[in-house]
């Protein structure tokens, strides 16, 4: 991973990327859905972090291949996107964010004919298709109809046709979207298996923070066609103990005034409780005393870990 | 114990060379086909007019009489042959066709095919080649298969040396038949998510285009106007093709221009709505 800048900085394209944009812009007309995007993305699993609209699903699409961007270059595995778009796609592995499959196929037909597209002769992708099947939790659906799951088991088996011919990097573009809390636990188990344990690079895409936080080591956070912020996510959450959890007795909208005047970053996470980042060399003595001036009462304060969401926030400037 | 415990292994056997795909989708799309009863039901009627006029060839070779009677086989029993299987090239095409490229956008297949590595055109030519197969399996092949048991029975090749014409004028003229079949309707299945609705549309270029020449040749008491009918276009090129008097007054160029010039445009669709994202500037 090529993340060797500062913690909120993008980072710097390196020879041994994964994955890797220089100078990258995507436009829809006159909308810009990448604009000038220099990244990196390394071996292992990294989050592809963003608010809807801030241009993920689109960079992952102009990797495949599918949009050709308006300006710049990109390079997958070291080969360069314009130029072996079908190499790459025979290494690469997708699972598309909506509902995507072909009708009237049972699963294991469907994997194991995505096995043949991609390259497998047709006995090994029928093996392969009943193996990576069990692997998704499908092994006893497996010779049901696609068109009668469910969202989660649909989840599952768009992550079965993206593993099928054995991947080495995966685009995963949301996916635990629509997945009941269990499902979407042991969804986030197998991305999390699969590039700690199995060696399979990923690029996992979402706007869930805490997905991406369980299963990946690095991030890239995207906001508004950029990259705002790329890094470990131990770095971009910052030292511990700066962050405190703060709730006044009255007087909120107050004090959060006062705080960012007195140029802590705080945002709101709940209808009574702020986040307050404060700067090095202070400390919660600072938050009373401000408090004080402004004649309001501290009621909570609590130091706080650092989570990605603060980070997030931070880097796509949200209140 | 979760059941993705049960482990997933990478993978260390050979993969095919590339350039295959649209075979996989050929026989994926001829698999899925087959399974359906109504179209195995119009699949055998359509060999129905075939084993006739074999019957017919055994009579009229058998018993000399009637070598000379209407029933006697000459070019012209082909040039029919083949459109009166036109009835046949149709509903295949609707069933068969409609849904071919129709179903994978509505499944949003299209993303995950060409997410694999195979290109456009390899996508394009599987679903191409699945349409083909049957419509060829109801034209070329039983016209062939014809013109092998009228020589069969004669137990000579009079009947072929006489009408040498007659294997290269049942191959232009059914690649002409299948290929606008399947070209029109793949470009009118990509550009719904319906198949029962590009049925319809496919449906309504027929009849609609045949009902507008019917109107102007009886307005205009001339039949120059079949352009307008890519049907009566294609009858007017097989008369040439089969060397029997052209039933209208088009040129035949023009009618070989509409025929070839509505190919064109149906690749033209197809090439710019094969995409494995549909943007909307």
């Amino acid at each position: 991973m090529a993340e060797t800048g500062t913690p909120t900085e993008p980072e710097v394209v390196a020879a041994d990327d994964v994955v890797s944009l220089r100078s990258v812009s995507v436009a829809y007309g006159r909308n810009f859905a990448l604009r000038d995007v220099t990244a990196s993305f390394g071996a292992g699993a990294v989050g592809l972090l963003g608010p809807n609209g801030a241009g993920k699903s689109t960079m992952i699409k102009a990797l495949l291949g599918f949009i050709a961007p308006t300006s710049g270059s990109m390079r997958v595995m070291g080969l360069d996107v314009a130029e072996s778009p079908l190499e790459i796609r025979a290494r690469i592995g997708y699972m598309p964010e909506n509902d995507a499959h072909t009708p009237g196929m049972s699963a294991v037909a469907f994997v194991g004919y995505c096995g043949e597209l991609a390259g497998l002769k047709p006995v090994d992708a029928m093996q392969r298709a009943h193996e990576v099947l069990y692997y998704v939790g499908l092994g006893e659906a497996r010779y049901r109809n696609v068109e009668t799951y469910s969202t989660g088991m649909k989840q599952r088996i768009k992550l079965a046709q993206a593993l099928v011919h054995d991947p080495d990097l995966l685009f995963l573009d949301e996916p635990t979207n629509g997945m009941d809390p269990k499902g979407r636990d042991e969804m986030l188990e197998l991305i999390r298996d699969l590039g700690h344990n199995k060696g399979v690079n990923l690029i996992l895409c979402s706007h869930l923070l805490p997905d991406v936080e369980y299963c990946c080591e690095r991030v890239v956070v995207m906001d508004k066609a950029r990259i705002v912020a790329a890094g470990p996510i131990a770095e971009l959450k910052g030292p511990r103990g700066r962050v405190f959890e703060v709730r006044a007795k009255w007087g909120h909208d107050q004090l959060v005034t006062a705080y960012r005047a007195a140029g802590y970053d705080c945002h709101e996470t709940d209808e009574d409780v702020m986040r307050v980042f404060v700067p090095e060399g202070q400390g919660p003595r600072d938050l009373f005393a401000l408090a004080a001036r402004e004649g309001l009462q501290l009621r909570h304060l609590r130091p706080s870990v650092p989570t990605l969401e603060d980070a997030f926030a931070r880097a796509v400037g949200e209140e | 114990m979760p059941i993705h415990d049960q482990g997933y292994r990478r993978f260390t056997g050979t993969r095919e060379p590339r350039g295959r795909a649209w075979l996989v989708i050929m026989k994926a799309g001829i698999r899925s086909t087959l399974a359906r009863k109504w179209l195995r039901v119009i699949l055998l009627a359509s060999w129905a007019q075939f084993l006739v006029r074999a019957v017919v060839m055994y009579f009229t070779t058998t018993y000399g009489q009637l070598a000379s009677s209407i029933l006697a086989t000459n070019a012209q029993t082909f040039r029919e042959f083949l459109e009166r299987q036109d009835i046949f090239v149709f509903f295949i095409t609707i069933f068969v066709g409609a849904g071919l490229i129709a179903n994978d956008r509505r499944a949003n297949a299209l993303q995950i095919y060409l997410s694999k590595p195979l290109t456009r055109a390899e996508y394009i030519a599987g679903k191409a080649g699945t349409l083909l197969v049957f419509l060829v399996g109801v034209t070329w092949l039983p016209a062939i298969l014809l013109l092998a048991v009228q020589t069969m029975l004669a137990g000579n090749f009079t009947f072929v040396r006489a009408n040498a014409f007659l294997l290269p004028a049942i191959t232009v003229y059914a690649a002409l038949q299948v290929l606008l079949a399947t070209f029109t309707m793949l470009a009118l299945s990509s550009l719904s998510k319906s198949a029962r609705f590009v049925s319809i549309m496919y449906a309504g270029v027929i009849f609609f285009t045949d009902a507008v020449f019917g109107m102007l040749k009886f307005l205009v008491r001339a039949s120059g106007a079949s352009m307008v009918s890519p049907t009566q276009s294609l009858a007017q090129i097989g008369d040439v093709i089969f060397r029997v008097p052209p039933r209208h007054d088009t040129p035949v160029v023009l009618s070989l221009v509409v025929v070839l010039g509505l190919i064109a445009l149906s690749v033209l669709v197809l090439e710019r709505r094969i995409r494995g994202v549909e943007v909307v500037a």
